[in-house]
């Protein structure tokens, strides 16, 4: 049911785009007021979102500690999993990001005829690594559509991700990484009973919003070729601000509004993972709370039971049991 | 309140469920699975009083079976803006309010998940309880979409479901290991507790020992002069076994460090026997220290009510470290405690510029990691004596014990402190054997009863919560015959007690300066015949049969 209703809404989404381009001649409203309203969203969403993280403190330093500290000189630390200080840290955190060090911890437990076990099971991590970069080279490939030349990093990434040669034009090995990707991540969702009870429609809607723009992306290159020259014109007008929409097929709009909903949900959404995952205390801090003082901005006085106070309340029988006074 | 039956009675609780275990969750979606208070899976609350003592507001009678818990009036405007002030002093918070993804990395990881298969103890879940009443009042999108944005408004059945689910969960932090942002449920507990406690909803096994440890000193109330003869008791105990007389050194002013330990220690078996260690070692060190019985207690239960509160009662040690003029403090076998002083004890009461680096006045060591805290672990300093052959240990006193180790939650995973146990343990028994690899160092498991849940009324939920651990325990005790379950945590102590009693009958719990004590050759000591459990020392033990070598199911990686 919560799948369905997000399927249903990135359905709506096509739909409206078929509607407003096919059959209604809407191109200005999903080729340039949409686009431009979405970029506006996704820029200050996100940085009013990491303001208003930043404008929390971070009182104690929190770090999970994931291997060996640093205390004995013999002991030989986890310099990765448990840093020392701000550049180990900053080691954690690009293992993190780049690599992400923590699922690829994972072990899966099984319980089986009353014995447990805990097997390595690296099937989230491989998706996830794979999902993320191949999106991550989809966008830069995406960048020969914002810039005039082509910088000479995306020729080469958009020629090593198709190198196969096969078809007219190429197909990208990413695109079908990140389709096969996107898919195991909803199958993964969609047939494994916890998942599905864990899943919230938020967890749905973005995986079908990238299939609809996986697809519609293939569909455009492959099946019914999108004018890529007049595309690039039009974007390039977005970004002067002299916007003209292309004069092409429902498809790209449906695309282009698919994307621009991504960038408009983004800041609101789970996907702010993205900016959230460096601002995580339990990762970007060192365990070096006993070693360096670290100051808590809220930090007061409270009201404390001295010893004074203790020792009125059991001055006698301390006496009787023959142990120090303050005050005799 | 009347129960059918008594905690401490058989029929409270059925301990043959607690061998079923279903994952099918149910047919209802979580939010609309009602809470069931289960005997045996639930604590009782606080007493008005005890919370008086302290300064908490809204004490009031009533029980978790109640229809009504009789909530101050204006109960939801003070839930959210007690949301409010938290979502302002914690990052943490309100990170991991927004960028969870349910990716269910963590699923499987918490220990109550494991032994009890209830969804809602899956972490992601537990953090959903509260995040769905944040996206609800605190989102745009939440206030908008409601049901289909994951929000849910605040009714007095939701926080029935926070009560009964924020308490079990033992801030281990085994989930936060797992999560790929490092989403900390411990913070998501603490916060939910924090809330709870504004309407006056706690229990009495955290809030007890919190005025308590206020008033007394120690969670477990006992009075200075109490605490004197107790320790006394052990010198004397000492003394039977090893022919050596003690001293102890109590509230004793121009000592150089302050011991701090947890009061467990002083109570019950097996941790007295830790306790009878520590007199063993420090006499034979001659070290120039002192007890207290003003900062009496190592452990924080403030940790398991409220940041206010973990600092209040930790104020005591720097406190008496001053009016002591010790120059540093050592502190003990202990879990959460070391959560507290090596994360927030010299944020919260430091830095002590009154005192001094520690350095071992033995090896001459200075232990740069605690420059500014000043105080470290009994592990740091004993490892340290070990690696310079400081003390004479003979090993082949606990022969008789095939040890394997248990890391403590928070040793692990809020400090890093894994070799440093590992090198003392392998000091002083020669038989040593590693649980497997996923249920150790920082993947290890709790022991189903930390951050205030180790009490007996909740047996059911410790049996369960202490499973997988106890289920690794057993397999080492049927692969290599291992009989002893070292752990240097004082709750793990008491708890992992009965979770072996029932996992895996016949593995005791010993805390690990026990043993070294008990291979510690005293000077002065007469043949030692008895260990400090006043049991035969070389008691020998048959090796497993060889043909135990594999498990047929465990993994070890």
């Amino acid at each position: 049911m919560k799948a369905l209703v997000s399927l249903a809404a990135v359905l709506v989404l096509l739909l409206a785009a078929y509607v407003g381009v096919h059959l209604g001649d809407l191109r200005w409203l999903f080729g340039v007021v949409v686009p431009y309203f979405a970029a506006a969203v996704f820029l200050v969403g996100i940085v009013v979102k990491v303001i208003g993280w930043g404008r929390s403190p971070v009182p104690f330093r929190i770090p999970t500690t994931c291997g060996q500290q640093k205390s004995l000189p013999w002991i030989k630390q986890d310099k990765l999993d448990n840093p020392a200080t701000g550049w180990q840290a900053m080691g954690r955190m690009a293992l993190e990001i780049l690599a992400f060090r923590s699922l690829f911890r994972n072990r899966e437990t099984v319980l089986r005829d009353g014995q447990l076990a805990y097997r390595t099971n690296k099937w989230l991590w491989a998706a996830a690594l794979a999902f993320h970069y191949s999106m991550l080279i989809i966008v830069l490939r995406h960048l020969r559509f914002f810039f005039a030349p082509i910088p000479r990093f995306v020729d080469v990434l958009t020629n090593v991700d198709g190198f196969l040669q096969v078809g007219v034009p190429g197909i990208y090995i990413t695109s079908f990484v990140f389709l096969g990707a996107v898919t195991f991540l909803l199958a993964r969702r969609l047939g494994w009973a916890r998942m599905r009870y864990l899943s919230l429609p938020a967890d749905y809607f973005p995986l079908f919003l990238f299939l609809a723009i996986g697809c519609t992306g293939l569909w455009m290159r492959h099946i019914d070729k999108v004018d890529v020259s007049q595309v690039k014109a039009a974007v390039m007008g977005l970004l002067v601000l002299a916007p003209h929409p292309p004069a092409v097929g429902w498809i790209f709009y449906a695309h282009l509004f698919c994307v621009s909903t991504l960038l408009a949900y983004f800041p609101f959404s789970k996907l702010m993972h993205l900016g959230g995952v460096f601002l995580s205390p339990t990762r970007n801090l060192a365990n070096d709370n006993r070693a360096r003082h670290h100051v808590n901005p809220w930090n007061r006085p409270l009201p404390v039971h001295t010893y004074a106070e203790y020792e009125d309340e059991f001055r006698d029988r301390m006496r009787e049991a023959g142990l120090p006074l303050d005050k005799e | 309140m009347s129960q059918a039956h008594k905690p401490d009675e058989l029929e409270y609780y059925h301990p043959e469920e607690v061998h079923r275990v279903d994952y099918q969750p149910p047919a209802t979606d979580w939010r609309d699975t009602p809470t069931v208070f289960r005997p045996g899976s639930f604590i009782y609350p606080s007493k008005p009083k005890d919370l008086e003592h302290i300064g908490f507001p809204n004490g009031h009678a009533w029980h978790p079976t109640d229809e009504d818990w009789k909530l101050p009036e204006n109960w939801k405007r003070i839930i959210f803006d007690g949301m409010r002030e938290r979502l302002q002093k914690y990052r943490s918070f309100k990170v991991f309010m927004d960028i969870c993804v349910r990716c269910g990395a963590c699923a499987d990881k918490c220990h109550f998940y494991i032994g009890g298969g209830d969804p809602k103890n899956m972490p992601v879940l537990r953090a959903e309880l509260l995040r769905s009443v944040y996206r609800h009042d605190f989102t745009t999108f939440g206030k908008i979409l409601g049901r289909w944005a994951g929000a849910r408004p605040l009714t007095p059945e939701v926080l029935k479901e926070w009560f009964y689910y924020f308490y079990q969960c033992t801030e281990c932090r085994r989930c936060s290991v797992f999560c790929p942002y490092g989403i900390d449920t411990a913070e998501i507990t603490m916060m939910g507790r924090e809330l709870l406690h504004l309407l006056g909803l706690s229990v009495n096994w955290v809030m007890h020992p919190v005025a308590d440890c206020y008033r007394t000193g120690n969670h477990l109330g006992i009075q200075p002069h109490g605490l004197k003869d107790t320790l006394e008791f052990f010198a004397e105990d000492v003394e039977e076994v090893t022919g050596v007389h003690i001293d102890v050194p109590i509230n004793k002013k121009g000592a150089d460090i302050l011991f701090v330990t947890p009061s467990g220690d002083f109570l019950a078996e097996p941790g007295i026997y830790t306790c009878m260690g520590y007199l063993a070692l420090f006499h034979e060190l001659g070290l120039n220290y002192t007890w207290s019985t003003y900062a009496s207690e190592g452990g924080n239960f403030g940790l398991f009510t409220s940041a206010d509160m973990m600092k209040r009662l930790n104020s005591k040690m720097y406190a008496e470290a001053k009016r002591l003029g010790v120059k540093w403090i050592l502190g003990g076998e202990c879990g959460h405690m070391w959560r507290v002083i090596n994360q927030y004890m010299d944020t919260m009461n430091g830095p002590p510029d009154f005192l001094e680096v520690p350095k071992s006045p033995i090896t001459g060591t200075v232990f740069e990691n605690a420059r500014s805290t000043k105080m470290i672990h009994i592990m740091e300093f004993t490892a340290d004596l070990v690696q310079h052959g400081k003390l004479e240990l003979d090993a082949s006193r606990n022969d008789g014990r095939r040890v394997t180790f248990h890391d403590s939650c928070n040793p692990a995973r809020a400090m890093g402190m894994l070799e440093e146990p590992r090198q003392v343990i392998k000091a002083a028994c020669h038989n040593f054997f590693e649980m497997p690899e996923g249920t150790i160092r920082e993947k290890t498991f709790c022991c189903g009863g930390g951050a205030g849940l180790g009490t007996d009324e909740n047996m059911e939920m410790r049996l369960r919560g202490g499973m997988p651990r106890g289920k690794a325990v057993q397999y080492v005790q049927d692969k290599h015959g291992v009989n002893v379950l070292a752990a240097c945590c004082a709750i793990d102590r008491a708890t992992l007690t009965t979770v072996c009693d029932f996992w895996a009958p016949g593995v005791k719990v010993s805390g690990i300066t026990e043993l070294v004590a008990n291979a510690l050759v005293m000077k002065g000591e007469k043949e030692r015949e008895l260990n400090f459990r006043k049991e035969p020392m070389r008691d020998e033990v048959e090796a497993p049969p060889a043909d135990s070598e594999e498990h047929p199911t465990v993994e070890a990686a």
